[in-house]
Order: structure tokens, then sequence, then C-alpha cells
């Protein structure tokens, strides 16, 4: 066992990250990793964590690696943001803490999960630190891609690229972490297009299942432009409620433990000022966190959409590339029949400049709309 | 002027600041005629007790009027107070509270009632009938004439604000003599006009170019943003589509189904008679386009907003 386990169809990268582990001459103070969602950015962050903490190098076992893994560790700082961006008080906090020693493990590390999510004033509070890094500090910055990265971060960073994992890996270590049976994890697998997280969601979630399922299922229902705006109206609306849903509880739980570190009584019909501005503070965050998961609910079931015209397209052109619906093989077959080539490129265009414009602040429900038009099928196909 | 013509205790309720102020005005000045010490209170920062100590006799004798503003907004402290005010009334003190609306204070508000407190209301003026019949009150109450053409010049020149058509109001009545037309009312506000979003959206809707990029024009160099503009533009056309899709069926019964009042559906109703379903897929297009190109993917908001309503006019005209 090792904290290398979980990182799968990435041998390339484990090989470079547990030589610097190795090696303090192959060692660096400031590493970007990138590589599409689920690939395992963040954990692939936090196992290097993990391996510089621990004495024997990433054993997965003793007490370092478990709380690094974790995100406990004392000397393992992980930033993640759920709201749309990284405030610029946040890295200079973050900036202070690098230049401290490390407490009890070897290394200072720092993960920054959404390095993409630094607003430019943020970005550029962080540059000094990583420019003149204090010894025994280490920066971990996760993004997407390089391109998201400010190009002076880029520069004063060393460039992990992980790929997208084989679906057979993915499935693989579906059923050996999370004991998921073989024809369901490599259902989710291909279904969530190799994006670890949510393959095992598909996989365990039935509510998820049902939802991916009403998504694709348009691809083959919209005719004309009633139906196209009701269409993205559910779309929309089905983000804002499973948003509620996700939140609701945990929302709850923030102002309650709020109330509690304020000393005010939950009970009490109005607070006093100061704990007023105070949960008027802390409910701009929950909206935020709201707004964002909004986006990436919308986001997601886009990509779930783009992939049953990435289907019909591959049958169209006579490709042999493994589809990513096989389960929905007849819709698939139907919109090849229905569509030219031509027709199916431009759906998977509508789609991803939808995703475009809603990542430009243009309302869901708009971008939703005008994309679902553009995604008018000739008839129903009834399937 | 004496002070037994003041109600010892006043209410002000309603949202208008316009109304408030000027009942405000004229109470305050009759009573520093009556030489009585005016003591103004903000229930936003209230001071608990501050009340009370202004209600206790002076030494040099004499009456107060003391003025609690924002009774909406007061805090439990000042709420008491003014209980206990009231309970147990002290003379010379006049007490005039103001109230916009809402349910907190309401308390002090049935204990001014129970007292016969005098009431003013000062309703809020929304629509534009509302404001035709205050600029007609201005007017009377000046003993002047406006004719009906130069209230509405008025209302469209200036109705967004209602303390900017108070003002305006003033000013006609010092300069002019005589009745207010409108060829009156242009000479001091002609060319301006009162262009939201909804009016640039209905323009280009009933397919009127000129005077919807007019409009456009208007509503930007009044300060409205194209971001705002275009909103309206996609909820309109969206509203269309629904009601198009709908099917038949009285307004009332689709108004609950596709969630619109039932006088939207009736205007979307008439407006549909113009557009194919394929014309309002271009258009909505055009206006997601348009957005984007608002929000920073276009260099010109404006031009993009102005690009988007002429889409919408071609494809109504197409249809």
């Amino acid at each position: 066992m090792s904290v290398w386990d979980d990182l799968v169809g990435q041998e390339p990268t484990i090989e470079t990250l547990s030589r610097a582990v190795r090696d303090e001459a192959s060692m660096t103070h400031a590493w970007l990793f990138t590589g599409p969602p689920g690939s395992g950015r963040s954990n692939a962050a936090r196992a290097f964590a993990a391996a510089l903490q621990c004495a024997e190098g990433g054993c997965g076992q003793c007490r370092e690696c478990r709380t690094a893994l974790d995100g406990t560790h004392a000397d393992v700082k992980v930033v993640a943001t759920e709201g749309l961006s990284i405030k610029v008080e946040d890295t200079r906090a973050l900036v202070q803490e690098a230049g401290l020693r490390p407490s009890v493990g070897a290394w200072r590390v720092i993960i920054v999960e959404d390095v993409d999510r630094l607003t430019e004033r943020a970005a550029d509070a962080l540059l000094k630190a990583l420019e003149e890094p204090t010894p025994r500090t280490v920066w971990l910055l996760c993004a997407p891609s390089l391109e998201d990265v400010i190009i002076t971060i880029r520069s004063r960073s060393r460039h992990v690229r992980l790929r997208t994992p084989p679906v057979a890996a993915v499935a693989e270590l579906l059923q050996r972490r999370d004991g998921i049976d073989g024809p369901m994890a490599l259902y989710a697998a291909r279904a969530a297009q190799s994006h670890i997280g949510l393959a095992r969601r598909l996989a365990r979630d039935d509510k998820a299942r049902n939802r991916r399922h009403d998504t694709i299922s348009l691809a083959t229902r919209i005719t004309g432009v009633g139906e196209a705006v009701l269409a993205a109206d559910n779309l929309n609306k089905i983000a804002e409620e499973e948003s509620v849903a996700a939140s609701a509880e945990r929302d709850a739980a923030d102002k309650a433990r709020l109330l509690e570190t304020l000393g005010a009584d939950p009970g009490a019909r109005t607070q006093p000022p100061h704990i007023r501005s105070q949960l008027a503070a802390l409910e701009r965050d929950q909206k935020a966190r709201a707004k964002r998961h909004i986006r990436d609910v919308i986001d997601r079931s886009l990509i779930d959409l783009a992939s049953i015209y990435r289907d019909a397209l591959v049958l169209r052109i006579g490709s042999d590339v493994e589809l990513v619906n096989p389960d929905a093989i007849d819709k698939v077959r139907g919109l090849a029949t229905l569509s030219s080539a031509e027709q199916l490129l431009g759906h998977l265009d509508a789609i991803s400049e939808a995703r475009e414009r809603i990542n430009a602040n243009v309302p869901p429900l708009l971008a939703l709309e005008a994309m679902a038009l553009q995604l008018r099928v000739p008839r129903n196909l009834g399937i | 002027m004496t002070a037994a013509e003041l109600s010892p205790l006043t209410l002000i309720s309603g949202p208008e600041e316009v109304l408030v102020e000027r009942e405000l005005t004229s109470l305050v000045g009759r009573a520093r005629d009556a030489a009585m010490e005016v003591v103004r209170i903000d229930a936003a920062g209230y001071e608990p007790g501050s009340l009370l100590m202004h209600a206790s006799p002076s030494l040099f004798g004499g009456a107060t009027f003391i003025i609690v503003r924002g009774l909406h907004e007061a805090s439990d402290e000042l709420q008491d107070d003014l209980l206990s005010l009231l309970a147990a009334p002290a003379e010379d003190v006049f007490l005039l509270v103001t109230h916009a609306s809402g349910q907190r204070g309401k308390r002090v508000l049935d204990a001014l009632k129970k007292q016969r407190a005098r009431v003013v209301t000062c309703p809020a003026i929304k629509n534009d009938r509302d404001k035709s019949d205050f600029v007609q009150q201005e007017f009377s109450r000046a003993r002047r004439r406006i004719s009906s053409d130069g209230v509405r010049a008025l209302v469209e020149a200036v109705g967004r604000d209602v303390s900017e058509l108070a003002a305006a109001c003033a000013q006609l009545i010092a300069d002019t003599e005589g009745l207010v037309t409108e060829a009156v009312v242009d000479t001091y506000h002609g060319g301006k006009v009162d262009a939201t979003g909804f009016r640039v959206a209905d323009a280009a809707i009933a397919g009127n170019t000129p005077e919807a990029l007019r409009l456009l024009r208007h509503a930007i160099a009044s300060g409205l943003d194209p971001v705002p503009i275009v909103a309206v533009l996609a909820s309109q056309l969206r509203g269309l589509i629904k009601v198009g899709s709908a099917g038949r069926g009285s307004p009332e019964q689709l108004a609950s189904s596709v969630g619109m009042a039932p006088w939207q559906v009736k205007r979307a109703r008439a407006a549909l008679s113009h557009w194919s379903s394929e014309g309002l897929a271009t258009a909505l297009q055009a206006v997601a386009a348009a957005d984007f190109a608002v929000k920073g993917g276009g260099r010109d908001p404006v031009y993009a907003v102005e690009r988007a309503i002429l889409t919408i006019t071609g494809a109504r005209s197409s249809a």
C-alpha cells in the first residue's frame, strides 16, 4: 500500500513525484498540477504532500500519511473555495503562513485547489512568495489547464500534467476502493467520462443516475421552440433544486455554529446589530456558494448532454472510438440518422457556447434557452 | 397660530418620502411659530432613555415638539420608551411619529390609534395614474390648472422619481401663468423621455425599430445600464414563447401555468399575432448573444443591444 494507490492511470506523474520525494535535487518549491476535471489533481497534490511528510516516502499507513491525505496535517494547508473566486485577503494570510517553518513535518506544504479561481489581485499577492520561497515551504497549485493560470504564476512553478485516466482504470478503482460491483463501476466510469468523483457519485446515487438520464433524453425531445424553452427551464430548475437540497442543511449548520461561537441566543427573534452583521456576511457567502453550485451542476449536465451528441457524431462518421453512452444506444442511433455530421458539430458548438456564456455571467436560463433553441431536432423520435 | 392648533399626537404613515417630508415641514413650521422646541429623534441611532429625557418638563417651561422618524425600523428600546410616554402623556409635549410600512412597531401604532392620534397617510406613488393624480393635486393646491396633455407630458418626462416630479411641478407653478399645457411643459422638459427597459422591449417586440432605438439611446443617456435592458428583452421574449406554446385557455388559467399575470398573458397574446415561433427563436438567441456581449464578451455594450434590437424587429417583420 502507498499514498499513490488512488491515483489511477497517472504512472508517469507518480514516477516524477516520487523521484522528487526521494531525491532533494529533483525537488522544487512550487508545483503546478493540471489535468481535466476529475483526473485527481487535488488528490495527486495531497498524495505528494503525504509522501513529503512521510518518513518512508509515502507508505500510506503512518500517521503523517493519513493526516496529510485527510488535509488535517499540521504542516499541510489545503485551500479550496466554494465561492466563485479566492479573494486577495485570503491569499495574503496564506503568504504569511508560507513564511513559517514547518512545525512537525519535514516540509510546510500549501495546497491551493483552484488556482484558476484566484482573482487577479489575489494571484498578484502570491507572486512574491512564489518567487522568493522560504526554505522548506512547498506550494502545490492545481488548475484545470495551464491557460487558466496567469502567466506569472505559470513561470514560477514546475508543471505536472495529469491525463484523463482510462475508463478501465477508473472502474477498477471504484471496485477496489468503494466496493462497487463490476458492471455498475464500468457504466459509471464511462458515463462520467473518467471523472473519478463523478463516477463514484453516479455509481452510488440513483438520483444522480436519473438526472443524467433525464438530461440525455432532452436531446431527442426538443422539437419546437416552446419545448426548447421548457427544456431550458427544466435544466435550470433541476440545478436550482439540487443546489437547495445540497446546501440547506449545511447552511443551517453553519449558522448555528456561528451563533454558538458568538454566544448569541439562536431562538431570539432579532439579533443584536453586531451579530446581525456577521450573519449577513455569512448569508452573503452562502449565496455565493449556492450560485457557484448551481453553475457547477448546470455545467455538469451540459457535459452529459454533449456526450450524447459526441456519440452520435462518432457513429455518424463511422469512427470506432468507444461510446460514452452505450446504454442509450437507440437514442444515439436516432440522432445519428436524423442529423448530418455538420448539424451534430453545430449542436456541440451550441453546448460549449452556452458553457462559455454561463462562465461569463450570462444568466444560466438565458444561455440554456439559446442553446436549446439550437438543439431542436426535426421530429420527435419517441425514444 | 397657537400650540393648541397642533394635535398632541400625530402619526404620519406611508412610504412616500416626498409627502412625508412635506407634512413634516409644515408641522415643524407651525411648531416653530408657536415657539416650541423641536427635537428630532432618528429611530436607527436611538439611545435608550433619550426620548423620556426630551419629554420631561424643561426648567424654562415651554412646549416641546418631538419628531420620531422611522418607527418601522425602531429598536425594542425605542418602542418601549414610546409606549411609556404614551401611557403617561406629559403636558406640553407634542409627539409626531413616522412609519413607512411593515409590521414593526405595531404596538406603538395601536397605542397611538387608541389615543386618537391624528393620522396622515402618505400612500406610495407607483404607477402613472398615481403620478398623474399627484400632479393634478399639486396644481389644484396652488389654485392653478394644467391640461391633461400637460400632465401626461410632465409624467413622461420626469415621472421616474416622485421628488423630481414634485420639484418640476413647483417650478412650473412658480414660473408660468395661466393654464399649463403640453407646449408649456415642453418648453421646460422638451426632448426628455423617461425610457425604461420595458418601454424599449415593448417597442422592439412591436416591431417599431426607430422607436426602440430612440428609447434605447434615451435610456442609456439617462444612465440606465445595458445589462438590465437585455434582461428585460429576454424575459419579455421568454413570456411570448411560453404563452405561444401553452395553447388555448383563458388568460387566468394560463397565468398560473406559465408564471405570469393575466394581463401579461393578454398582452403577449396580442403581440403574438405578428410573430412566428421561428422568429421568436431567432430573437431570443440574439438576446442571449447580446447578454454575453454586454458582460465583457464584446467591445461595445450599446452596439450589442442595438444589434439585438435590430435582429428582433427583423425577425418579426420576416414572420
